[in-house]
């Protein structure tokens, strides 16, 4: 059928839809944009450096020596860390509001936890250097290091600042995001199975455990990326608690430092081409990592859907 | 479905018309933006507000962003002024559009700063015994070369939290160069310069983020210019100088280094005044400048430029001191006169 | 293994799992009852009328506000929604309802992958492609960054609320002989209004609250500006620099200011979330 035909006689309809069609062209136009702007600016480090960019730790501007390893890692352990407590934390919480709290109580928690994201990252940065830090440091990470120091894990000496801290305080701004999108995954589950799994005589904990476990996966994986997302971008917040220092020790105790800790650190200073080209192939890591993420997300979940309704 | 449609296009033409309106309020005053380094933020901020004050329609936009910052941002020409505690290097003076003068406006000494619950200012301690707790050597307080430097003083067992610098710096700058002159193995090892690679130590971002980060870790020891040190009450240590006295940092003995170093002033201002001569000469000093086009794009922003800084050089030097920033020696002042008067836009003088 | 014994299991199990979820709820609530109320606690000294309608004022000099902040950011904020509200409910629009093939592919997966940039890129993205060139810091630069933030969020909800209108509501339209162009625009993004406003409000407050990507796109100034291709204060840059400073006085005003800031976002997330629910 022509296209005419198909939109009707109007050709305002045409109009229409190429105007609209135009902005999304705009859209995908801004993000190749970013893209060649991050690839451009940092062609001379790439040059200058190639693959070894990521396997150095050394981030040296007066000899001019950049590697990126300790930013990574530190964006990686730190954004781990917080997923590791945000998931069950946010499921649970989820889990808790929907299945579990009388109805007076579900709409102030979870007005609560949308208030958690609604909070800017600059202040729970001031938050984490005043309040956080301190506490984990004295109450947690000393004592625990001295108890725990043998393992290359949990050694001193402890700062404060530290990946734990990042980590930690990721976790509480993250937790928001996966618990609003674990309650409208637990929403999806059909009525009827719950009600089946406690008309045979399932505790409220067994129907969770098999409905729950059941549906819910991938919609908690999915979850658990847009959590992680966030935590590998978050800047302000991290900045004032990692402990800015570039390097990749194993121990969580130990101050460390973010991929987008350093650019907001460092990129308005750059005095040198070579620095400023580094800096900004760092944040072409970051995109390409959200990217990354992103993909293997997506593909992650095709299967599991595909395997969960295969398995139905 | 009205209200919806309406209130969001309120919401917008709201934003728009306060946006039209507030650049209209101001447009009728030239702003003057310049961004640069951190620690003389506190003086610069006193004397824009009162400079601004006093001429109405002329605002001076003065944001700490760190010396390297500074140097960035004028070279590219997003601001029209620079400020910086490191002179410029000639590598980064290649990179100018234009030739650029160094303007100092006051002295600074780089204060080491330190929490050590029980112990106030005037902790001694010797170049060597800095560099090496810079260098990692030293790693807790009670170690036999800090003990054996202040004896009557009971030092606790806990370990050194170093505190560097995060962003590029003009403070780091001095205090590097500080290091690396009374130190080859500092030199050898680490060097000078605005971002180095810190061989042990926390980063916190400009002089506010050191002297926070000093403040809330206990056993941490920092480099933070004189005026935070003092607005904050911190802990000052008292470093050996080159004559051999332990000299505690104050307006007088930055002054005393800086008079020394008046004698010997380049015309361009470049110098740096560590391990100044004198006995009463505190050792780690350094000038901070305002970085300024002597071929000025903007006549008007020039001459406003100009007219700021003889303010500054003469009247603006006596609100140093309440602010705890040494003036500058007489001599320099009149040869900063004189430079003022090269800066020119179209060929035109500004003075 | 006994009957009872495993009736006292199964109970024990439900019971302690009930437990362990509440607490999990407790503790997501936790922080925020702590941040909120050591920021008012803190920075109730200096949370009074002059904090909104002061401009900075030096080290040691007492009030002294963050007036220019407020405005600054709704400048900013202002200006990256009016480029980007009609950009991005266009493709959220496309999307909905001409969306099929390799370029409404392409243009989805771009949105997902803007929607996961760190903000900071932003900031680089606006220095280079503004700054630069115009050889100042400005508030034009600020916006775009912020732009690049929102657009993507914002084509995702249109899209969604766009796609939870029925057919049949397009094919009663088409069926009563008004143009499909028409049909769109008047009689389906009406339909899902709500959810759009509700969509643009979140995102709103989303970008009222970054810092990273204004640090050096906008710069920060002392005073009113000047101009939208000047540089522009903004209040979390304001909170940042303050509570950064190693000041007593100022420490306490970036907390009043953070409470201020919280409150913006909150005003206009809880109005958004109102909006959504009158209309369901």
């Amino acid at each position: 059928m022509s296209r005419r035909a198909r939109t009707g006689e109007n050709p305002k309809d045409l109009l229409f839809e190429n105007a609209t069609a135009l902005f999304a062209f705009g859209v995908l136009a801004l993000t190749l944009l970013l893209f060649g702007l991050l690839v451009r600016e940092s062609l001379p480090s790439i040059r200058r450096f190639g693959a070894s960019f990521f396997v150095s730790q050394t981030w040296d501007p007066v000899a001019g020596e950049f590697g990126a390893l300790p930013f990574v890692y530190g964006t990686l352990v730190s954004s781990f860390i917080a997923v590791l407590i945000a998931v069950p934390l946010g499921v649970g919480s989820a889990i808790f509001i929907n299945e579990f709290a009388p109805e007076w109580l579900k709409t102030p928690v979870s007005f609560l936890a949308e208030l958690l994201a609604a909070i800017p990252s600059v202040i729970y940065g001031l938050w984490g250097i005043f309040v956080l830090v301190p506490v984990m440091r004295d109450y947690f990470m000393k004592p625990a290091a001295s108890v725990l120091g043998w393992i290359p894990l949990f050694r001193g000496p402890v700062y404060g600042p530290s990946v734990l801290a990042a980590g930690v305080l990721l976790s509480i701004m993250v937790v928001p995001f996966i618990l609003s999108v674990s309650r409208e995954v637990l929403a999806t589950i059909p009525q009827v199975q719950k009600e089946a799994v406690l008309s045979l005589g399932g505790t409220r904990w067994e129907m969770i455990r098999i409905v729950v476990g059941q549906h819910c996966i991938p919609g908690i994986f999915g979850a658990t990326v847009i959590g992680l997302g966030r935590a590998l971008g978050e800047t302000m917040a991290v900045t004032m608690v990692i402990g800015n220092r570039p390097e990749a020790v194993l121990s969580v105790f130990s101050p460390g430092y973010s991929m987008a800790a350093v650019i907001a650190n460092e990129f308005a200073e750059a005095t040198d081409d070579l620095y400023l080209a580094a800096l900004v192939e760092i944040g072409l890591v970051l995109f390409l990592l959200t990217f990354v993420v992103n993909i293997a997300a997506k593909l992650v979940l095709r299967t599991m859907v595909t395997r969960a309704s295969r398995g139905l | 479905m009205r209200t919806s449609y309406g209130f969001r296009l309120a919401l917008l033409g709201i934003a728009l018309l306060i946006a039209g309106v507030a650049s209209a309020q101001a447009a009728n005053s030239l702003t003057i933006t310049g961004a640069g380094a951190t620690f003389p933020y506190p003086l610069y901020s006193k004397w824009f507000y009162e400079y601004s004050n006093s001429h109405p329609g002329l605002n001076f936009n003065y944001q700490s962003i760190g010396s390297g910052g500074g140097i960035r941002q004028i070279t590219a020409g997003t601001v029209d002024f620079g400020a910086s505690d490191a002179p410029m290097t000639d590598e980064e003076m290649a990179k100018l559009p234009g030739p650029i003068l160094h303007i100092p406006t006051a002295i600074g000494a780089v204060t080491v700063v330190y929490n050590l619950g029980g112990v106030g200012s005037g902790l001694k301690l010797a170049h060597d015994v800095l560099v090496d707790i810079y260098l990692g050597k030293i790693a807790k307080w009670n170690d036999p070369r800090i003990a054996s430097l202040n004896p009557g003083l009971k030092l606790p067992a806990t370990e050194i939290v170093v505190a560097t610098r995060s962003d590029g710096s003009g403070t780091t700058d001095i205090f590097t160069n500080y290091l690396s002159t009374v130190s080859l193995d500092w030199r050898a090892k680490v060097g000078r310069g605005k971002s180095i690679r810190w061989p042990v130590g926390l980063g916190g971002k400009g002089n506010e983020g050191v002297a926070g980060l000093v403040k809330h870790t206990p056993g941490a020891i920092g480099y933070v210019e004189l005026a935070y040190a003092k607005q904050n009450k911190m802990a000052m240590a008292a470093l050996k100088n080159r004559e051999g006295t332990f000299v505690l940092p104050s307006i007088e003995t930055t002054s005393a280094a800086a008079a020394g170093a008046a004698k010997t002033m380049p015309a361009d201002f470049r110098v740096s005044l560590v391990n100044a001569p004198g006995k009463d000469s505190y050792g780690i000093c350094g000038m901070t400048w305002l970085l300024v086009y002597k071929n000025q794009k903007d006549p008007a922003k020039g001459k406003a430029l100009v007219s700021f800084l003889k303010w500054a050089i003469r009247d603006g030097q006596k609100i140093g001191p309440t602010l705890d920033y040494a003036p500058l020696p007489k001599p320099v002042v009149d040869m900063v006169d004189k430079t003022l008067k090269q800066i020119t836009s179209g060929g035109k003088n500004l003075y | 293994m006994s009957v009872e014994s495993i009736a006292f299991r199964r109970k024990a199990a439900d019971r302690v799992s009930k437990a362990a979820f509440a607490a999990a709820a407790a503790l997501v609530v936790l922080p925020l009852f702590l941040i909120f109320f050591d920021l008012l606690w803190k920075g109730a000294k200096e949370l009074h009328v002059s904090l909104l309608t002061d401009l900075p004022r030096p080290v040691g000099e007492p009030g002294g506000g963050i007036a220019n902040g407020i405005l600054g950011t709704l400048t900013v904020a202002g200006l990256a929604m009016a480029g980007g509200i009609p950009m991005a409910v266009m493709t959220g629009i496309y999307l909905a309802e001409y969306g099929k093939g390799a370029f409404a592919s392409a243009v989805r997966f771009a949105v997902d992958t803007l929607t996961g940039v760190p903000s900071i890129i932003m900031g680089i993205f606006g220095y280079v492609l503004w700054v630069l060139p115009m050889k100042r810091f400005s508030a034009w630069a600020g916006a775009s960054a912020l732009a690049m933030i929102f657009i993507p969020v914002v084509v995702r909800t249109t899209e969604e609320m766009l796609r939870t209108v029925p057919m049949t509501v397009r094919e009663a339209a088409l069926a009563l002989g008004i143009a499909r162009w028409k049909t769109t625009l008047f009689i389906t993004v009406r339909t899902a209004l709500p959810g759009v406003v509700t969509g643009i409000l979140l995102a709103m407050a989303r970008i009222v609250g970054e810092t990273a990507p204004l640090l050096f796109t906008a710069l920060g100034n002392q005073f009113w500006q000047s101009g939208l291709d000047q540089p522009i204060a903004a209040v979390p840059l304001q909170v940042f620099a303050y509570a950064i400073s190693p000041y007593e006085d100022w420490h306490d005003k970036a907390w009043a200011g953070a409470v201020v800031l919280i409150l913006m976002v909150l005003v206009l997330s809880v109005c958004g979330r109102l909006l959504a629910r009158a209309r369901k």
